[in-house]
Formats: C-alpha cells, structure tokens, sequence
C-alpha cells in the first residue's frame, strides 16, 4: 500500500498516547510547530484500557492553555484509529496540514529568538 | 493533605506582567499530590508565560525549579544563592509555602500560582473533597470518625439540624449530611448509644476563633 501524506510533520512515536502530557505538546510550540495532533487507538480498544482517554484530557487541557494564551486552542487536536487504518492516518494528516495552513504559523515562531528553533 | 488549584493563567499573567525575570516555584509535597503545584505544573505554566510573553513581544526570563517543601527552613534556603537573580516568584505552594518564602526573602515579591481550598481527601480521581478544619480538638472518637465540624455546614455537633432531608443537607442536594453519615455508621459499629450522649460544648479557642495557632513541641526541640 503506498500512500502519499504530506511531509511536513514530524512523528514522535510513544509507546501509549496515555504516555503524553500537556508539557510535551507546549514546548512543540515553544520550540515553533505550528500545530501538533494526537494520534491514539480507537476509544475503547487501549490496550491500557485508558491510556488513548487520558490523551484526550491532556489535549483538550492544552488546547484551553494555548486558547489562553492567544496561540489556538484549534491547533491541537486528537484523532483516534487502529494501527490497521493506514489511509485513514493520511487524510487525518491530509486534513491537519490543511487545517494549520488554513490558521497560519504559529505565532511564537515569529516572535524574536523562536524561529531558530522551529520545528 | 492540603488541597489546591490552579489560579486562572490570565490572573497570573497579570501578576507578572511587570516582571523580567521569573522563577515560577513548585512543591514537591500536597500540591505535587492534588496535581497543582507541582513538577509539571510548574513546567506547564513556565512555558504557557514564556510563549505568551513572547507573542507579546516581551521575552522574558522565566525559570523553573520545585523544592521537596516550601513549609521547612531548609528546603526554603537552597534558593538564597539564586533569589537576587529574580524580580519575582511565582510559588505554587499552598498559602503556607508563599507566605514561609516571603517571610524568608523579604526583598523578592512572593505571588502565588494556587488557591488554597481546603484539608481533604482524594475521593475520586480528579476529585478532593474536604474532610478537616484544623479545629484544633478533634472529635472523631465520639463522631463515629466522620467529622461534624468539616462536613457540617453549621457545624453543630449534636445530631442533625432541621435542613437534612433523605441522608442530604440542605444547601447542596448532592452534598451528604453530615450527621447521617455519622448515624449509619454508629449503627454499623453496633454503637447506636453513642449518638443519645450529649457533646459538650465545643472549646472553639483552638479553632480560629482563638487567633492564628502556634503548635509548640518542646520534646522535639533542639
């Protein structure tokens, strides 16, 4: 199967989404990323039973942050499938480079001494 | 354990925005446990500061460190070598920590991060609800352990008042009534008796009807 997906986005591979924390997806944007998505087993088939659960309350807690702060909240954003969906992964991806290019840089990324770390 | 939660950002951003250089100060102890103060908050709101303040075109120096306590002398002096770097810190302590630190670094304003709620438990996960008042003379023994003084909204002490209706107070439907609670459980201790023994009436000295409280230990002292 090859399919084609956009190549602007880097994927940080987690053993468990339930592993990721609302500092991990801040300093993606203190470091410059202009969005970041989450990408987690479908609800209900963790294989820690909660652990694609607690990366959705960690992602709605940054998105309220970022909304806070003037970044976007709607830069941020979960998505669930199986590691079987590999066409659904491209058009979630598809539609998160869209969506970021639709919102612009991030704003940090523009501002005085950010740029250099730009991810 | 002491429970708090985090202050709104847009309040301490207020609180800073004079500021160039911040130490934004954790706890490792109650707040660390309630998810408010501790390592990662402090790393969240660090970085929550440094990119606002830096899409504001105002890059500022923000730090971040988490002592093991902010209530102990020594835990407290391991910042004296570096608080002359700061125009301020930002403690996430609960109320005593702030105050323990300002009391200590007298020329470095002191802000906190965290409202102070209460003395309670971790019910449920997300959930503290409060289980203590610091009274000062507890009365557990003769309350079947459930606390009329904390858990009572009026505090009384001998039987429930008129405004419990089905185990519920009257100010809160879902709140449980103190002394119903306190009922069910002589009866499951098989010391239903206990509840006809009139309490005596409440020396509210130790509470903080008597000013703030000083717990001297003398046999402990060096």
């Amino acid at each position: 199967m090859r399919l084609k997906c956009p190549s602007n986005f880097r994927i940080v591979r987690l053993p468990c989404t339930g592993k990721i924390d609302v500092i991990h997806i801040l300093r993606s944007f203190e470091k410059g990323a202009d969005g970041v998505y989450v990408v987690g087993c479908r609800e209900g088939e963790c294989h820690f039973t909660s652990g694609n659960f607690r990366a959705r309350k960690r992602v709605e807690q940054a998105a309220a942050i970022l909304e806070k702060i003037g970044i976007g909240g709607e830069r941020v954003r979960m998505y669930n499938l199986s590691s079987g969906e590999a066409p659904l992964f491209v058009q979630y991806s598809t539609e998160m480079d869209d969506h970021i290019r639709n919102l612009g840089p991030n704003p940090v990324r523009n501002a005085k001494g950010a740029g250099e770390h730009a991810a | 354990m002491i429970i708090a939660e985090k202050k709104p950002i847009e309040e301490i951003i207020e609180a800073v925005k004079d500021y160039g250089r911040i130490l934004i100060l954790g706890c490792n102890e109650c707040v660390t446990v309630c998810e408010a103060g501790g390592k990662k908050e402090v790393q969240v709101l660090a970085s929550a500061l440094r990119m606002y303040f830096l899409k504001e075109g105002d890059e500022k120096r923000i730090e971040e460190r988490t002592l093991e306590r902010q209530c102990d002398h020594e835990y407290l002096e391991e910042l004296r070598e570096d608080i002359d770097r700061y125009d301020a810190v930002v403690s996430l302590a609960c109320g005593v920590g702030v105050q323990f630190a300002a009391e200590k670094y007298m020329e470095t304003p002191l802000l906190p991060g965290v409202n102070t709620t209460c003395l309670g438990a971790n019910e449920q996960r997300g959930v503290w609800t409060e289980r203590c008042q610091a009274c000062g003379s507890c009365v557990l023994a003769s309350t079947a352990g459930i606390c009329p003084v904390s858990r009572c909204a009026k505090r009384v002490l001998n039987g429930p008042c008129g405004g419990s209706s089905d185990g519920k107070c009257e100010i809160n439907k879902e709140l449980d009534c103190a002394w119903q609670l306190i009922i069910d459980r002589l009866k499951a201790l098989g010391r239903l008796e206990d509840y006809e023994c009139v309490a005596p009436i409440k020396d509210w000295s130790t509470d903080r009807a008597g000013g703030p409280r000083k717990t001297v230990r003398e046999d402990v002292q060096i």
